[in-house]
């Protein structure tokens, strides 16, 4: 069953084609996640399946509603969190969570289990302004708030920006909770670790979709070798690999490189005449793959 | 180099028992650690850990409760104007100015360091070349990327040549590709001498750092090289050791 499915959606802002001809569906109580580099149309395209800006071309249907015709129905259906938190900061934590319940005719009595493990961290500091609150703290409202009506889908815009590690894993277990409540969900994000966490992923660049595939299919679909390599001396390792393995594509990870070519274990082991050096190979990463993606 | 030969003052950082307390609530507890000039260094923890304050003591923005706090050997209780003028400091909400230009920025920020204008106009340039902002510095920075604006907030912090850069949750928000350029920015200030210290919600990151402090509640629980304390604590990942430390 589709949850969404959009239909060749462009849209332009001036000369700028922030979305191009981009068409997909997300089936019923998946977790969809939208990738790619910073200007690719990610928020863009959350916008437009929010109904708060129109496409220039092609439409797309929410369980069946028109996008276009329907706006208000979907409205009534779908909760958002916005990249930048959507709270009244002059509004305490309880009175936000009552407007956004009103506005919506919910009864937050009625729907208090969906958002009760995440409220009730922030339930001791009910009396405080939302200004007043950690990221982590923001987050856990602006989450409650969009979903004290429950939504059938539920867009998610970079929700983990600047929200500590501790946080973003009980987040993340917060969003396979309400997967398996029904609701499905559509969440960008710069982190490879949570795109991971998705079912499937779109990867979005310069407004086209590239890919749209299951995070195992992305890394099964690694079209080179890759290596981990470790030198005490990485910078002279960098320039040295670009000029002996002339495919090399080479990637900075911590204290050590990933570096990407066709040459086998062999070849390398041939071709890489340096002491001291650790050569290893290995899968690759999501964000190799997302690095492979963006930069070819 | 043997370490434990050090004096406190060749540290960039040498801090011991310190001790930071708002009211009765204690935000820093008996803190003992040690940045060595030219390194790299992580401080990792869950909001409310302490590290803010630990950086405002760093910084000279805070007074300590007690212990003792030196940094580039300058005491925190008595030369805390001079600490200030020898740190850069990045926040996550980058202090640039949206409505004035790249170098309308760095000629802001090297006027407030007191930099004469020859010397700004020499560091505009190093900017220029080795940021890649040549053909940029006319762009209001309203008007640039987010990843451009962490770029140039990293430029604004070192106008003045520091000996240390404090960088608070610098790439928050950007994509992977992004971020690595940031990072190679980074390690080149680092070779050049320059003591970055650093605080991360990503521990991806952590890992190209030379050393990580996790605090906990106020308190250190661990302090070492990335890939040893993964050895230890017997992980794979940073995310995992940081998750095992402070969610147990």
């Amino acid at each position: 069953m589709e949850a969404i499915r959009v239909n060749n959606i462009s849209k332009k802002y001036g000369d700028i084609l922030a979305l191009s001809d981009v068409s997909f569906s997300i089936s019923r109580n998946e977790i969809f996640g939208i990738i790619g580099p910073d200007g690719a149309g990610k928020t863009t395209l959350i916008r437009i399946l929010t109904s708060l800006i129109l496409p220039d071309e092609g439409n797309a249907y929410l369980l069946s509603l028109n996008l276009i015709k329907d706006y208000k129905q979907i409205r009534k259906i779908i909760g958002y969190m916005p990249q930048r938190f959507s709270l009244y900061m002059d509004l305490s934590v309880e009175e936000n969570l009552q407007f956004y319940a009103e506005i919506y005719n919910a009864s937050i009595k009625d729907n208090y289990y969906l958002i009760e493990p995440i409220y009730k961290q922030i339930e001791p500091f009910k009396k405080r302004k939302a200004g007043q609150l950690s990221g982590g703290m923001k987050q856990k409202l602006a989450l409650s708030c969009a979903l004290i009506h429950k939504p059938k889908l539920l867009f998610l815009d970079e929700p983990t920006t600047g929200v500590d590690a501790v946080s973003r894993v009980e987040f993340w277990e917060m969003l396979k909770n309400y997967q398996n409540e029904g609701i499905t969900i559509l969440v960008s994000t710069p982190y490879m670790d949570e795109a991971l966490q998705c079912d499937r992923l779109a990867f979005i660049k310069e407004g086209k979709l590239l890919i749209v595939a299951s995070p195992n299919e992305i890394l099964r679909n690694y079209p080179l070798n890759i290596y981990e390599i470790r030198h005490e001396n990485l910078l002279l390792i960098i320039n040295y690999l670009e000029t002996v393995i002339p495919d090399a594509k080479i990637n900075r990870f911590g204290q050590s490189i990933h570096c990407s070519t066709r040459f086998s274990f062999d070849d390398i082991k041939q071709v890489v005449k340096i002491d001291n050096i650790d050569i290893k190979q290995i899968e690759p990463t999501i964000e190799d793959c997302f690095l492979w993606i963006s930069q070819n | 180099m043997d370490i434990t030969k050090l004096k406190q003052d060749q540290f960039a950082i040498y801090a011991r028992n310190l001790v930071k307390k708002f009211g009765h609530f204690i935000a820093d507890d008996n803190l003992n650690f040690e940045v060595h000039q030219g390194e790299i260094f992580g401080l990792l923890g869950a909001n409310g850990a302490g590290k803010t304050t630990a950086i405002k003591m760093m910084t000279g923005l805070l007074k300590p409760t007690s212990g003792i706090l030196k940094v580039n050997g300058y005491d925190i209780y008595s030369e805390s104007e001079k600490i200030r003028k020898s740190i850069g400091y990045m926040s996550q909400k980058f202090s640039l100015y949206e409505e004035l230009t790249i170098y309308e920025n760095i000629r802001f920020f090297g006027g407030i360091y007191g930099m004469s204008l020859k010397n700004i106009k020499a560091r505009a340039e190093w900017a220029e070349n080795n940021f890649a902002l040549y053909g940029f510095m006319d762009k209001r920075v309203s008007d640039i990327p987010l990843g451009w604006k962490q770029k140039v907030a990293f430029v604004v912090a070192s106008i003045h040549s520091p000996t240390i850069i404090f960088l608070d949750e610098p790439t928050g928000g950007v994509d992977p590709n992004v971020r690595r350029n940031f990072w190679d920015y980074i390690y080149k200030s680092s070779i050049n001498g320059t003591t970055i210290i650093v605080t991360t919600h990503y521990m991806d990151e952590a890992e190209y750092c030379q050393r990580i402090c996790i605090m906990d509640q106020g308190k250190i629980k661990t302090i070492g090289k990335p890939s040893e304390l993964k050895n230890d604590f017997n992980v794979n990942t940073i995310n995992e050791l940081f998750l095992k430390i402070v969610r147990n």
